[in-house]
């Protein structure tokens, strides 16, 4: 177990040394898809183990509980993992139709992505989470740069400058509830705050709520999600499928410490306002996108607002709702930006704008994934997102606020169902009309590997409605883990190498 | 849904019902999985319609084994789990009303099958078009026979999907892919309708299972959110069926190809809401609501609808209306509530469809014969194809009610119900309507018949017009057939049907009725003989006027309404959105601050802790070095625009730092700041030669000072939140580490063994961040190009002398007493001040000076090594190291020490975490390198270029 939890690390750690350390384009692709795959695998593995275990913890140096670092694997960690195994690998394979040359260092780059999200997802110690989101930041900074632009060269000042400043303030949240609470550790944490004394509430309370705002920040949560879509617009389309996975980071950061530390101090009716207002500005942006990759951008602020307003409902059904939205709205958001990619090259100068344009001539694929795409994005049946609406629609009447959610919605679904039939009328039926201007390029190289990577999303994505029921009876019984905090204390404990045998 | 969870019921009872379960499940399903069987067959160079045919009589053939169950009288029920906590199950139903839309949807889509596959022309894909037609017909059926409602959404939200495509199939004409949003717009938001309006059934209910809805009509007609109930249903109802003010969308989904027309938009989709309304007609009607709700639309729709179809001149566009027109008529029938009118619903909906997909089929015929559908062109075609007109003409006859066809026994029933509705002196009301809408479909239908195969034969038609291929006109034959065989022996032919299928319906039973040609002279005779005769006089009146020739530019389009709203929602949106990314930086960056510094405030709320730790006492030289460090930093924002100043004034605010950390007793944090800052101002240097000396000003005083007040608000929430923070002094871990550091983790240097071992996760973290960023930097800058300046700001060439022979002479021995006193900063570090990131630190700052002495490319001569392969070493040694412990048992980053004797060096301490800090050392120095190289060789390309 002390090596299956750590692979996650280091799987992407070697690929990303080794990456550097080989000469050879192809050596590098190669270990780019083949630590992907062992990435998968190692995924696979500890789903396993978080399904019949329920926890496994790791302490970092054999060190006792709070002073040493804790990784923790529960049921959302491992579901996280699975999920950005996937995309690690559905990225990979499409890079290899070229995405991966238009830059340097691009596989080196991913793993070294992928290492700080499966950080993230597993550690069980707030400094130590600072560090991982520190490493994923880092590398979507050079990911984001990938392929030099200068759109992409201002996309990444404006998001370096704000997440140095998310960084500071994540720093100054981490001293605020060090000197509130005394422990780094999430599970001492949940313990302390239960004890803390009143006069030190309010430092815990400022520094818990200011860690809320970073990881708004990094979920891009209205009013701090402007960043989001021309940064994703403007990314290579491979490198902005791998960023589906990011803002969930900050999804599950919230969910996590929110579900461990901070269960009663009272944030949820701001998230679920603030998320609401989300989810129609993801819905205003799909309505108003100019590109396809645009659509797409604000189709992951749609994704943040629907997660967050099931976050901030904060009942059992709603946060299994997010967990089971969480697999498939990634997947689906990831696969749009591929489409997009893809559409873009097939197009030639028009790229992926949303005018009328040359055919895309004889492919019967694209259009057919972007169908199931779109479908799984605006949340109609029989894919996904459908289930994960009537999931969501379900817990919010529960909960009793039936009357905010069911408006908002079911009307930014039709807002994305008008958006999405316009680009896919606009890009796979008028273009097929003859008044398009330019003529698309010839052949365009890259047609395996784009078909291997949306492939493998929606491959991946096909249980979720296959095997729904399971999918959604994992999803509730991950909530409840989560709405469980002391189960997670009890396991982190019981993992204390130094623990005295009761 | 509550916890619980719906009832699960047992896949099956017995072996022969589970049997039963899996033919009903096979009807619906069969469709789907087989759906790509027609492009199959086009492969193989078979009809792809043939393969289309073979799955729709595929799915029909279980009907065969389980009717007799069904006529019995009884229900044939299939479910499997889906989703079971959501109560979303594939649960079927198989009764008598199902069971006669199955009939209708399978039976009328074999003939539209065998009518496209003439229809079509080879060019079109016609793989496809099947492929969705069949999808479709799954989607259909699963409608009509889910067995719960969640599932019926589903099933509903997909005919409208395989809807937009089938309509968008001709996909180059602007038409098409216009009505095809159009359609997809309006269902699918009634569909969103549907769905919240079954949710809150399943509130109510406790499942959404159909039985048990079905029987819970009295709580849900009590309870208070009956009416957004009903709303909510009757929004998806009204839009599927194209009633009054949604029909809009179905004369704009004509541009579909006419087989389309006749499957989807007469016969079945459109159906759909009917169907759902009789399905829930139990749960939902007998109420004031449901009464004037439906039959007000139902009758607005009948009338509004049949007068536009009239003036229409394209055929299919008469159709449609027309079609729009009976659906009010039947809709009507649905609101008047009785179990009477319930029936006759049915049983007008059933000739409709007949003779509705009869009539389309005939349109298409002449459309594909004679290359328009224009009334005012065609003319007297009956010359040229008899039979069609023949067809054609019985098929009108049963449309507007003419005796001994369908047609005319639904209507004389609908006459009959409407009467005794409302109070006294309106009791007319109703029956006047209803012979209205009677003679304007008469007209309608006239116009259909006269204007296309009577009169002169037309002169100028695109194509020369003859009678269709044989097998084309079996379809049409076979429905028209049917009308007739139904208007003459209703009591043979539809009356065991409506037997069988209405109790189903009502869920309860059978009113008296029988059907027969002749009732006696009574009103509703009088009505229809008002109807047939006014209607053609009125057909007649306004043809002689020339009414019906005329253009009529339609005043008030729904479709203009929708896209212009559409097109204005885009508009606003793009307005927001650009103005939002507008905002750029900045506008996120004051978002941030208020954000921060408003849920900061709300969170500590004044709670300031009891102060244990006094605040004076403070030494003078504390305040003074603390007023430079503000002065200091305000320098650096004061000199933000002139570079080099701001640079000079942020390393006094670095050094400041250095020395706070000495004051407090931390040599190692003091040493390394003090390295970062000597190689952070080398970095200014080396990027600050490609950009200009000084930035402009940004922004007028009014925008600086809002931007001075927020930093201020930012920098006093940071003091206030350390002030609260410094008042007494916390419980924290940190008596661990001071206790643990030489007995368990083997140095005396408390911050390297944190750094190294006790969280040595955080330091791999760290590493690695510092590696990606050289990553970055190489990716960025490796090949490319910075134009740099050839002379500084005040105009004056830089100079030609790039090395200075003092630094060169100087640079010489100090290179190998720095990397000695780097080792010996590597190798103490666990016990004294150094370790890895000081060593590495001092390592990269003396090999920077060699470049600064010597120039770029004189060093990476002699240094032949790649600066990101050595980071990646290091950062590889350190992993390496922690995962050495796993080989023995222990977990990730487990160190081990031990003290060992030699000779000349005495007693010596080896930590394993030593190693790990080889790896911070082999990392820092080649990050630094990797960095500070990449960017100075751009100066190498400024020089040369």
């Amino acid at each position: 177990m002390n090596l299956l939890l750590v692979a996650p690390l280091l799987v992407p750690l070697a690929g990303g040394v080794l990456a550097l350390l080989v000469r050879r384009p192809a050596a590098e692709r190669a270990v780019g898809v083949g630590s992907a795959l062992a990435l998968l695998a190692v995924a696979v593995a500890l789903f396993t183990v978080a399904l019949e275990q329920g926890y496994a913890t790791s302490q970092m140096g054999e060190w006792p509980v709070p002073y040493g670092i804790t990784l923790v694997l529960d049921r959302l960690a491992a579901t996280m993992l699975l999920v950005t195994a996937v995309l690690a690998v559905a990225v990979t394979l499409n890079s290899l139709g070229g995405a991966d040359t238009r830059g340097r260092h691009f596989h080196a780059l991913v793993q070294f992505q992928l290492l700080g999200v499966n950080g993230a997802f597993l550690t069980g110690d707030l400094f130590n989470l600072f560090v991982f989101f520190e490493v994923l930041l880092i590398a979507s900074y050079a990911l984001l740069m990938h392929g030099a632009r200068p759109e992409r060269t201002v996309a990444t000042v404006h998001v370096m400058v704000l997440n140095l400043l998310g960084s500071t303030l994540f720093l100054v949240a981490v001293g605020c509830i060090y000197s509130a609470a005394g422990s780094l550790n999430l599970a001492d944490l949940a313990e302390r705050a239960a004890a803390l004394p009143a006069d030190r509430e309010g430092l815990w309370r400022a520094g818990a709520w200011l860690l809320v705002v970073v990881f708004a920040l990094k979920a891009a949560l209205l009013p701090l999600g402007f960043w989001l879509p021309s940064a994703y617009a403007a990314a290579d389309g491979t490198v902005a499928a791998l960023f589906a996975i990011l803002t969930k980071v900050g999804v599950v950061a919230i969910l996590r410490t929110g579900t461990l530390l901070f269960g009663d101090v009272g944030l949820e009716p701001v998230v679920l306002a603030l998320a609401i207002a989300t989810l129609a500005l993801g819905a205003i942006g799909m309505m108003a996108a100019r590109r396809l990759a645009q659509l797409a951008a604000y189709a992951v602020v749609l994704s943040v607002g629907t997660l967050l307003i099931a976050v901030g409902l904060s009942t059992q059904a709603s946060v299994a709702a997010a967990v089971y939205y969480l697999m498939q709205g990634t997947v689906a958001t990831a696969g749009l930006f591929l489409i997009a990619e893809r559409v873009g090259l097939l197009r030639g100068a028009s790229a992926d704008r949303l005018v009328p344009a040359g055919e895309i001539r004889g492919r019967l694929a694209l259009p057919l994934a972007f169908l199931v795409t779109a479908i799984a994005i605006a949340g109609l049946p029989p894919f996904g997102g459908f289930i994960a609406k009537i999931a969501l629609l379900d817990a919010a009447a529960d909960a009793g606020r039936a009357a905010w959610v069911f408006p908002v919605v079911l009307l930014t679904t039709l807002a994305a169902i008008v958006a999405l039939a316009r680009a896919g009328s606009l890009l796979f039926w008028k273009s097929a009309s003859g008044v398009g201007r330019d003529e698309p390029p010839g052949r365009v190289a890259g047609a395996t590997a784009a078909g291997l990577g949306i492939g493998t999303l929606v491959l991946a994505a096909s249980p979720l409605v296959f095997y729904a029921g399971a999918a959604m009876d994992h999803a509730h019984a991950t909530a409840a883990q989560l709405l469980d905090p002391a189960a997670y204390v009890r396991a982190v404990h019981a993992g204390d190498p130094t623990r005295e045998e009761p | 849904m509550p916890e619980a969870g719906p009832a699960r019921r047992p896949l099956a009872i017995d072996a022969d019902r589970e049997f039963e379960a899996l033919l009903l499940a096979t009807i619906v399903l069969l469709p789907f999985l087989l759906m790509l069987l027609p492009a199959a067959f086009e492969r193989l160079r078979l009809s792809p319609a043939l393969g289309a045919g073979l799955v729709a009589l595929a799915a029909a053939l279980p009907l065969a084994w389980l009717a007799p169950a069904v006529l019995g009288g009884g229900t044939v029920l299939a479910s499997v789990e889906w989703v079971p906590v959501l109560g979303l199950e594939l649960a079927f139903r198989l009764d008598g009303l199902s069971m006669l839309f199955v009939g209708l949807i399978l039976g009328i889509g074999l003939l539209v099958i065998l009518y496209a596959h003439y229809y079509l022309s080879d060019e079109d894909r016609n793989g496809r078009f099947f492929a969705y037609l069949l999808a479709f017909m799954g989607a259909m059926l699963g409608v009509v026979t889910s067995d719960n409602l969640l599932l019926l959404v589903v099933f509903w939200e997909l005919t409208s999907l395989t809807s937009f495509l089938l309509i968008g199939f001709w996909r180059g004409a602007a038409e098409a892919r216009q009505g095809a949003r159009l359609a997809l717009l309006i269902t699918g938001a009634g569909g969103l309708a549907l769905l919240a309006g079954v949710l809150l059934i399943g509130d109510i209910v406790g499942t959404y299972s159909l039985g048990a809805v079905l029987a819970s009509g009295d709580a849900i007609r009590a309870d208070p959110r009956y009416p957004l109930v009903l709303a909510l249903v009757l929004a998806g109802a009204f839009t599927k069926s194209a009633q009054f003010p949604f029909h809009f969308w179905l004369p704009h989904a004509m541009a579909a190809p006419t087989p389309v027309s006749a499957y989807l938009h007469s016969a079945t989709m459109v159906k759909a809401g009917i169907f759902l309304l009789m399905r829930l007609w139990p749960a939902l009607a007998g109420t004031d609501a449901w009464f004037w709700a439906v039959s007000t639309t139902g009758l607005v729709t009948m009338l509004f609808a049949a007068w536009v179809a009239l003036f229409k001149h394209d055929l299919k566009g008469l159709l449609a209306y027309s079609t729009v027109s009976q659906l009010g008529l039947i809709m009507l029938l649905l609101g008047l509530g009785t179990p009477y009118a319930e029936l006759a619903a049915l049983f007008h909906l059933l000739n409709h469809a007949v003779f509705k997909a009869s009539l389309f089929m005939a349109a298409g015929i002449v459309d594909h014969e004679t290359g328009t559908r224009d009334m005012r062109r065609l003319s007297g075609l009956a010359r040229q194809m008899p039979i069609t007109a023949a067809l054609a003409t019985v098929a009108c006859g049963a449309m507007a009610g003419v005796p001994l066809l369908n047609g005319f026994l639904s209507k004389e029933m609908f006459f009959a119900q409407t009467f005794g509705i409302g109070t006294a002196q309106w009791v007319w009301l109703l029956p006047a309507a209803a012979t209205l809408g009677g003679l304007l479909s008469v007209a309608y239908s006239a116009r259909f018949v006269h204007d296309v195969f009577f009169g002169a034969p037309a002169g100028d038609l695109p194509r020369k017009p003859h009678e269709p291929p044989r097998f084309m006109r079996v379809p049409v034959e076979i429905l028209v057939v049917t009308c007739l065989l139904v208007g003459l022996a209703p009591a043979l032919t539809i009356e065991p049907v409506l037997r069988f299928a209405t109790p189903a319906l009502l869920q309860g039973p059978l009113p008296e009725f029988t059907l027969a040609i002749w009732h006696g002279f009574n009103l509703p005779l009088a009505m229809s003989a008002i109807a047939l005769l006014g209607g053609i006089g009125l057909y007649a009146w306004r043809r002689g006027q020339g009414a019906l020739s005329r253009d009529h530019a339609a005043r008030l389009s729904g479709k203009q309404l929708v896209e212009s709203a559409m097109d204005g929602l885009r508009e606003a949106c793009a307005v927001l959105g650009d103005a939002l990314e507008r905002g750029g930086l900045r506008l996120s960056i004051v978002t941030f601050l208020i954000a921060s510094l408003a849920v900061g405030y709300a969170g500590f709320a004044g709670t300031w802790p009891e102060a244990t730790l006094s605040p004076g006492g403070v030494p003078a030289m504390t305040w003074v070095a603390a007023s430079i460090l503000v002065v200091a930093t305000l320098a650096t924002v004061g000199f933000h625009r002139e570079r080099m100043a701001a640079v000079v004034a942020i390393g006094v605010v670095g050094l400041l730092v250095s020395v706070t950390f000495v004051k407090f007793s931390a040599p190692d944090l003091a040493l390394t700041q003090l390295l970062v800052e000597v190689i952070t101002v080398l970095l200014f240097l080396l990027a600050m030669y490609f950009l200009p000396a000084r930035s402009p000003r940004e922004g007028g005083v009014a925008r600086r000072s809002v931007d001075a007040l927020l930093s201020l608000a930012a920098g006093g929430g940071v003091a206030a939140l350390t002030y609260a923070m410094l008042l007494s002094p916390p419980d924290t871990i940190s008596h661990f580490f001071n206790a643990a550091a030489k007995p368990e983790g083997g140095g005396y240097n408390v911050v390297n063994v944190i750094l190294v071992d006790f969280r040595a996760l955080d330091t791999l973290g760290e590493i690695t961040v510092l590696g990606i960023a050289a990553l970055g930097v190489v990716a960025m800058l490796d090949g490319a190009r910075l134009g740099g300046p050839l002379a500084d700001s005040e105009g004056r060439p830089w100079t030609s002398q790039r090395q200075s022979l003092f630094l060169q002479v100087m640079s010489r021995p100090l290179l190998p007493m720095a990397l000695l006193v780097s080792l010996y900063l590597l190798l103490r570090g666990h016990n004294l001040p150094g370790g890895g990131f000081i060593g590495g630190l001092v390592t990269a700052t003396a090999i920077v000076v060699q470049y600064l002495a010597w120039g770029t490319a004189w060093v990476d001569q002699r240094l032949t090594v790649r600066y990101l392969a050595v980071a990646a070493s290091g950062i590889a040694i350190a992993a390496v190291t922690g995962l050495a412990a796993i080989g023995v048992g222990a977990p990730f980053l487990t160190s081990t020490f031990g003290y060992f004797t030699g000779p000349v060096v005495g007693t010596f301490e080896l930590a394993s975490a030593m190693v790990f800090d080889l790896g911070v050392y082999v990392a820092v120095v080649g990050v630094v390198l990797a960095i500070l190289a990449t960017i100075g060789r751009q100066h190498v390309v400024v020089d040369k270029a």
